[in-house]
């Protein structure tokens, strides 16, 4: 049996684990899915909607608001009784915070961040090494249940199976004892100048444009194309450009005409936030970057040498 | 205020990989290695800390002899001392391996803090941090864009997805896995070099009988699925096509 950990913010279930259910259908074992916090209730009568076996919901005091202590407790309660194979969790930031501690309380294997399952005996599972440069297949070893985490994206919503009626939901108490975080409501900072989710097109810089002094030959191109500037991550935490250009999942998810990637490398963090985009290029000296499996036109080159060049073949 | 800092060595971002003859791991012989990138942000938080609160600074890293470089970088830059568990086979070992070689070292030092990045370059696994906080038996918080010392414990701010935060308040001692871009990262100055050089590294060894949790049947280069157009020539030609697609088949502008 495969138990999928499912999350959810009031009431709503996330589509990520929406793709772990999918994820554990397609392994042809049996599925259980479990769902805990305050709105689990509801969560649980949407997720009976899929051809499962079971719907476990868990509350009680301790569990209104994610911690990582409490859904600890939570979770290895139900691992413990229900013995599974597996446990498939989506990975997400709420599961990279409470899982690895989950395994490890229970003494288990866990394996992040998987983007396929290879059939098999045992399972083997397919997961990026070396910032996605590489993928490795990967076997679990110890006493089961082994605990796998699936990137985002890594499995499609539209081939979930449907029950033909809902499944059996079974509401649990949990008692969590010691919670140790306390947290306070999620917020957003204020609303930002640059709405990049507007933008037709973008003209974005990765790690490759080397130095802020090259920042404006990357503004050139950008309005040369009437487009925003936009950046991947490590050049906002540099602060060669502000926080609020930065696309990725945790930046700003645009879906623009054109996506002109200069000297960016294509980590998964950063593709979740512009694979919407309808035209795809990608300029990079490395003709194995992880970028150019997402781009519909490449050049492998320096920025240095092209950039100038589009600027001028644009001008001309 | 004692605080542990989780450095890891990685092989330099920009390097060429090869896979090894086993197709199991890369060929790292003649590697260019490098401080693991969240990592340095935590080690500059930590020397923040210690700047405004007082105590020690102590960097840890798990790995072969070569892991020093990293150890020696993190004392330069103004940690106290260092403590490094050697071991040939944690260079490739699973999170369980390392998080189990680095509560070992930092177990014994009562430490009120540990600090690690959120993820490591090469084997991304994100579990080292949160998997060292159970072994210690303490709270943690994951990727963290703050650090508040408030009345003896703390207050973190956690990213969240696509934009949100979070404030969560912890009891020390606690362990914090450290995102990117939290502070802006100091560099070892001459000075710092020197000093580092009159620094201990310290020995400890790794537990024994650790069986893996995990292992790489094969490593190999993702297969291309999409249909990119690579467009070739020399630099002017290349943007010249590039720009008539872009305006004729893509129509983008
Ligand atoms: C929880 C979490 C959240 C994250 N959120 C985000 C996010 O929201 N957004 C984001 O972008 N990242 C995010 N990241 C970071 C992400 O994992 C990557 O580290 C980051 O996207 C890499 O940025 P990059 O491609 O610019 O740099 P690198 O990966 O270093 O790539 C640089 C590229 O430039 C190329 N290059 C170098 N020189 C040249 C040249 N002269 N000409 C052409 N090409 C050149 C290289 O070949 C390389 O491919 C997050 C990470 C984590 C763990
Ligand atoms: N061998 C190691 N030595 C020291 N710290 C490590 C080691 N491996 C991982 N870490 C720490 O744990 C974090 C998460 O790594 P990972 O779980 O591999 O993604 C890293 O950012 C480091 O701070």
């Amino acid at each position: 049996m495969i138990l999928v950990i499912a999350e959810q913010k009031d009431g709503q279930v996330n589509r990520a684990s929406w793709e772990a259910i999918v994820a554990a259908q397609q392994t042809a074992e049996p599925v259980v899915v479990v769902v805990a916090g305050q709105g689990s209730a509801a969560a649980a009568a949407d997720l009976a909607a899929a051809q499962v076996t079971e719907v476990v919901a868990i509350d009680g005091p301790g569990l209104a608001q994610y911690t990582a202590d409490g859904f600890t407790a939570a979770y290895a309660q139900v691992v413990a009784e229900r013995q599974p194979a597996h446990v498939f969790i989506a990975h997400t930031y709420q599961t990279r915070d409470f899982a690895p501690k989950l395994a490890a309380r229970l003494d288990r294997s866990i394996l992040t961040d998987c983007t396929a399952v290879k059939a098999g005996t045992p399972l083997t599972f397919v997961r990026p090494m070396f910032q996605a440069k590489l993928a490795a297949d990967v076997a679990i070893e110890g006493p089961a249940p082994h605990f796998v985490t699936f990137q985002i994206g890594s499995f499609k919503v539209d081939e979930l199976a449907k029950g033909s009626a809902p499944a059996p939901v079974v509401a649990v108490s949990a008692a969590v004892d010691i919670v140790r975080q306390q947290p306070d409501a999620p917020f957003r900072e204020a609303r930002q100048a640059v709405d990049l989710t507007q933008a037709e097109r973008i003209v974005s810089v990765g790690r490759g444009i080397k130095a802020p002094e090259n920042i404006p030959l990357a503004k050139e191109l950008a309005d040369a194309l009437q487009a925003e500037l936009a950046a991947s991550r490590p050049i906002c935490d540099a602060g060669w450009l502000p926080m609020e250009r930065q696309v990725g999942s945790s930046g700003q998810t645009v879906a623009p005409k054109l996506y002109l990637a200069l000297g960016i490398s294509g980590a998964i963090q950063h593709v979740v936030g512009m694979k919407g985009a309808r035209t795809i290029v990608a300029i990079n000296k490395d003709a194995e970057a992880p970028i150019f499996e997402l781009a519909d036109y490449g050049i492998a080159g320096d920025i240095f040498e092209v950039v100038p060049q589009v600027i001028a073949a644009l001008k001309a | 205020m004692k605080i542990a800092v989780c450095l890891k060595q990685v092989i330099k971002r920009d390097s060429t990989l090869r896979v090894d003859d086993a197709r199991t791991w890369v060929r790292d012989a003649d590697a260019e290695f490098e401080m693991n990138e969240p990592d340095a942000y935590a080690l500059e938080e930590a020397l923040r800390l210690k700047e405004q609160h007082g105590g020690e600074v102590i960097v840890v890293s798990a790995g072969p002899a070569r892991v020093q470089t990293v150890l020696r970088e993190g004392l330069a830059r103004g940690a106290d001392r260092a403590l490094h568990v050697e071991s040939d086979a944690l260079a490739q070992a699973d999170a369980f391996a390392i998080a189990g070689a680095l509560a070992a070292a930092i177990g014994p030092e009562q430490v009120d803090l540990v600090l690690t990045g959120l993820q490591s370059d090469d084997q991304g696994f994100a579990q080292v941090g949160v998997v060292l906080a159970e072994k210690l038996g303490i709270a943690h918080a994951t990727i963290i864009m703050e650090v508040k010392v408030e009345g003896g414990a703390l207050r973190v701010k956690r990213e969240l997805e696509g934009g949100w935060f979070q404030w969560v308040g912890l009891p020390l001692p606690a362990l914090l896995t450290i995102q990117s871009g939290i502070n802006t990262l100091r560099y070892a100055t001459l000075k710092g070099i020197m000093a580092a050089k009159k620094k201990e590294i310290r020995r400890v060894d790794a537990p024994a009988g650790v069986a893996p949790r995990q292992k790489i049947v094969s490593l190999y280069f993702p297969e291309k699925t999409k249909q990119t157009r690579m467009i070739t020539g020399s630099p002017a030609d290349a943007a010249r096509e590039l720009v008539r697609v872009l305006r004729e088949d893509a129509r983008v502008f």
